[in-house]
């Protein structure tokens, strides 16, 4: 009885100590690895052919890892707001050779590729290369072409292109009839304010992914700001006109009856005018911040 | 070496059971049993009477709930006294990979003995139980009566003052179980104590200077196998023959008698022996034997249980 | 001391006995495919390829073994009852189980050592020469054995207490989460309470982090790993598994045997 009970003593003691000691050294490793592995965030295996050979029957699960590891990269590089995110297209490439119809990939890699640094690896050329690989491997989803006429549009500003994709994708029988219609007004008259919001919607309402759900209601967001300012511009404009300078504030043009009320952005913040007669975002409003950061 | 071999006091197990491990049930309950040096003790009790349990307690591979137990003077807690201890499992199985030989060196290793004198002895050991043809064949062809025997080797194999044998004699042929009886003895001659439990009366009572007897976990009683029974003679038996056939008026004496082919048996109270004796010299019989009927600790042994199953619950459940 | 030696070298004559040892031929096989294959699907990479590959399959077969001979070392003596025979002799509980450890960490040194063999054997098939820079090669199959001595540890713990099914499922489950502990670490938010996240991250210390060992890269790369990361590393392995093997040791010595 006396040899269990000093054994249990020594366990409350090894186990403090033991994790107090394994704690202290795992951040003496983590301070040297991270100095060994700066330039070490390597894909053993770049090559998706030669994984897809060697994962056997479990590609399609292994490919949800890499697509998951896709995602974790991206956010994390992202957060940490990196210049460089060499290692995205190697996990995306991965992830749709070992699963051609991982389709998830495909829709918000997309996004992740072609937006500008720091907010995705601006790369809108490899973006839409990668859409078009889905689309030879998934024709039925019509969705892709939405996707495909989206960077066109927005990203490389090609509006015949992205008038074509969205057009191929209106002759698929599942698709919504506003591709259609996309794809004529974007021939017609390119990027109007119009088309740009009614996309950003789109792209809102038909994803579950939150950051790109946040991105795309900022987006809609700025362009409504910045239909507002136009507004307020003209405004402005009309009171120089006829007043030969420019208003105090906007408290000036609330008593003159020229605006309803103070104006307020679409984050819900107040409009702020510059001494030069600009309309500008208050500075803790959030459109603010992610122009700046733009 | 103290005066008593192995000393329990109120040992008591109680082992968890049911799904959730939420109820007890008890296998031994308050067993207080002293066994001298020198003397072969055996537990006796039917299946599921705690004879393991106690043993297995005993051994440290269970811990009791209550009670404490002390061999040859130590806490059973002390695993140094183990090497004055020799033990024999219950139904024993060894590493399958190992010969016999090679079991009882690996074994031999942990008392520090040197290499010759491991040699030495486990050759001795396979002879002295009939393995010396066995020893270089690997247990997994064994049957159960040679790894009874392997099992007994093993305990007894670094020359333990006390051996405590787990139904010694189960799995064995009568030769085998002669040769068991024989070793057993042998280790008494040789000033060793030897606790061993069985379900088996004979060998009980061929060998033991003292019995426990365990029925349902508790300790009904301990003596010698003579004193549990009592030491009455509860009547003589005359077996005799007849030079011929009795005439067909025959005494009343002959008509009790029972008759098996030429002989007859006849069982008489003690006081009337002598004058039976004269009847049948009379009657031209020729006695065989003359022996004294005792009970027997099977009847006494039938009397527990039997009171014991009359009580509800008490050894329903087998022990784990 | 002795008497755990004692019981190790038996749990390494089991395992050979047991047939354990085969799992070399495959490797062989599949090194000896490599070295032949190798030139024939890639151009200036051979080493990349076999010191990746051999080190996975070293790091899998090692793995294995750990897992499958581990949960079963003391569970087995408990269910064939091969364990009564050997408590009755003069040996504490504690050292019967050290003495496995020992037993089966002999066992994968012996094994990972020879396979280590056969991957330098291919290399210098592949390269008619061997470089200063394949020594990484041995740093990685060390950190490897060391992954191993750990996750033995581990296994013992479970069969110390449950059925070898659930054994290993728990040694895996820790094994793989043990190869995320820095993800959960870097992602700051894990369940958005700041409270809680911190407890998460503290928590996140209590398991074996496997990513320690991880320097594949480095070796198939043929990039040095500094000498206080082996030292480190050793340390980490050794402090792990007396933990672990001091609170196996602690269930095992209070464990009713049926």
């Amino acid at each position: 009885m006396r040899s269990r009970k000093s054994i249990a003593v020594l366990l409350l003691l090894i186990l403090p100590l033991g994790f107090s000691a394994v704690w202290r050294l795992q951040h003496q490793i983590d301070r040297q690895l991270d100095r060994a592995e700066e330039e070490n965030d390597d894909v053993l295996l770049r090559s998706g052919k030669l994984v897809r050979v060697l994962s056997l029957e479990y590609g399609t699960f292994l490919a949800d890892v890499y697509w998951t590891r896709a995602v974790q990269y991206f956010g994390l590089k992202r957060f940490r707001q990196a210049m460089s995110m060499d290692m995205l297209w190697p996990l995306l490439d991965l992830s749709t050779t070992l699963d051609p119809h991982l389709l998830v990939a495909y829709r918000f890699g997309c996004f992740f590729l072609a937006e500008p640094t720091p907010q995705g690896a601006g790369q809108p050329n490899l973006a839409v290369m990668f859409v078009q690989r889905g689309i030879a491997a998934n024709p039925e989803y019509w969705r892709l072409y939405q996707d495909l006429g989206f960077l066109y549009y927005w990203e490389l500003r090609d509006y015949q292109k992205a008038s074509e994709a969205f057009l191929e994708g209106s002759r698929h029988p599942d698709a919504l009839d506003w591709m259609k219609v996309m794809a004529a007004k974007i021939a017609g008259e390119g990027r109007s304010r119009e088309t740009s919001m009614f996309l950003w919607r789109q792209i809102y309402e038909s994803t579950k992914d939150d950051t790109i759900r946040k991105n795309a209601f900022n987006h809609v967001q700025l362009i409504k700001a910045e239909s507002d300012m136009e507004q307020l511009d003209e405004i402005l404009f009309e009171f120089e006109q006829e007043h030969t300078r420019l208003p105090d504030g906007f408290g000036e043009l609330i008593r003159l009856g020229l605006l309803p009320g103070r104006p307020l952005d679409p984050a819900g913040y107040p409009y702020a005018l510059s001494t030069l007669g600009k309309v500008e975002f208050d500075p803790k409003s959030p459109l603010a911040i992610t122009t700046k950061k733009r | 070496m103290p005066a008593l071999a192995i000393e329990t006091l109120g040992l008591t197990k109680d082992f968890p059971v049911g799904f959730w491990l939420a109820k007890k049930r008890r296998a031994l309950e308050g067993l207080s049993v002293q066994v001298e040096a020198g003397e072969i003790f055996g537990l006796l009790g039917p299946n599921g009477a705690g004879k393991s349990t106690a043993i297995k307690l005993l051994m440290g591979l269970i811990f009791p709930t209550a009670g404490t137990a002390r061999i040859l003077g130590r806490p059973i807690s002390d695993v140094r006294m183990h090497g004055d201890i020799g033990f024999l499992p219950e139904q024993p199985y060894f590493y399958d990979y190992l010969t016999a030989a090679e079991l009882l060196d690996y074994f031999a290793r942990f008392h520090d003995l040197t290499s010759a004198d491991r040699r030495e002895r486990i050759a001795n050991m396979l002879k002295k139980v009939g393995l010396d043809g066995a020893g270089k064949i690997q247990l997994r062809k064994y049957s159960k009566g040679m790894l009874q025997r392997v099992g007994l080797a093993q305990a007894i194999l670094h020359d333990p003052q006390v051996v405590i044998l787990d139904e010694p004699m189960s799995g064995l042929d009568p030769i085998g179980r002669r040769e068991v009886r024989d070793i057993i003895l042998d280790l008494r001659r040789g000033g060793r104590t030897i606790l061993f439990s069985t379900h088996i009366l004979s060998d009980a009572e061929m060998l033991c200077d003292r019995v426990g007897v365990l029925v349902g976990g508790k300790l009904r009683g301990v003596g010698s196998p003579d004193q549990l029974v009592g030491m009455k003679v509860s009547g003589m038996e005359v077996l005799f023959e007849l030079a011929a056939d009795p005439p067909a008026a025959a005494s009343l004496l002959l008509a009790k008698a029972i008759r098996t082919g030429d002989r007859y048996r006849l069982e008489v109270p003690v006081a009337e022996l002598y004058k039976t004796l004269d009847a049948l010299r009379a009657e031209g019989a020729q006695i065989l034997s003359v022996t004294q009927i005792k009970g027997t600790l099977e009847d006494y042994f039938l009397d527990l249980v039997g009171a014991d199953r009359a009580q509800p619950a008490a050894v329903e459940v087998s022990s784990r | 001391m002795t008497r755990t030696g004692i019981v190790a070298w038996n749990t390494f004559r089991e395992a050979v006995r047991d047939r354990v040892l085969y799992n070399l031929v495959f490797f062989a096989l599949l090194m000896m495919a490599t070295a032949v294959l190798v030139g024939q699907i890639s151009i200036g990479i051979d080493s990349i390829v076999i010191v990746s590959l051999g080190l996975s399959a070293v790091s899998v077969i090692g793995l294995l073994m750990a897992v499958f001979i581990g949960v079963g070392l003391v569970y087995k003596e408990m269910d064939k009852r091969t364990l009564y025979a050997l408590l009755a002799k003069p040996i504490r509980r504690w050292e019967f189980l050290l003495g496995k450890f020992a037993g089966l960490l002999l066992t994968l040194t012996v094994n990972t050592a020879a396979m280590a063999v056969g991957l330098f054997l291919t290399l210098f098939y592949v390269n008619r020469a061997l470089h200063s820079a394949d020594l990484v090669v041995l740093t990685a199959v060390y950190f490897i054995l060391l992954k191993l001595a750990i996750i033995v540890a581990l296994a013992l713990l479970f069969s110390c207490f449950t059925t070898p099914f659930l054994s290993i499922c728990f040694t895996a489950g820790i094994y793989v989460t043990g190869l995320f502990v820095k993800d959960i670490r870097s992602f700051s938010d894990i369940t958005g309470n700041p409270a809680l996240d911190r407890v998460a991250v503290w928590f996140s210390y209590l398991l074996p982090n496997f990513q320690n060992f991880d320097v594949m890269g480095a070796a198939a790369h043929g990039r040095a790993i500094p000498g206080a990361i082996v030292a480190q590393n050793t340390l980490y392995a050794a402090v792990y598994c007396a933990i672990v093997l001091a609170a196996a040791a602690v269930i095992f010595s209070r464990r009713n045997l049926k």
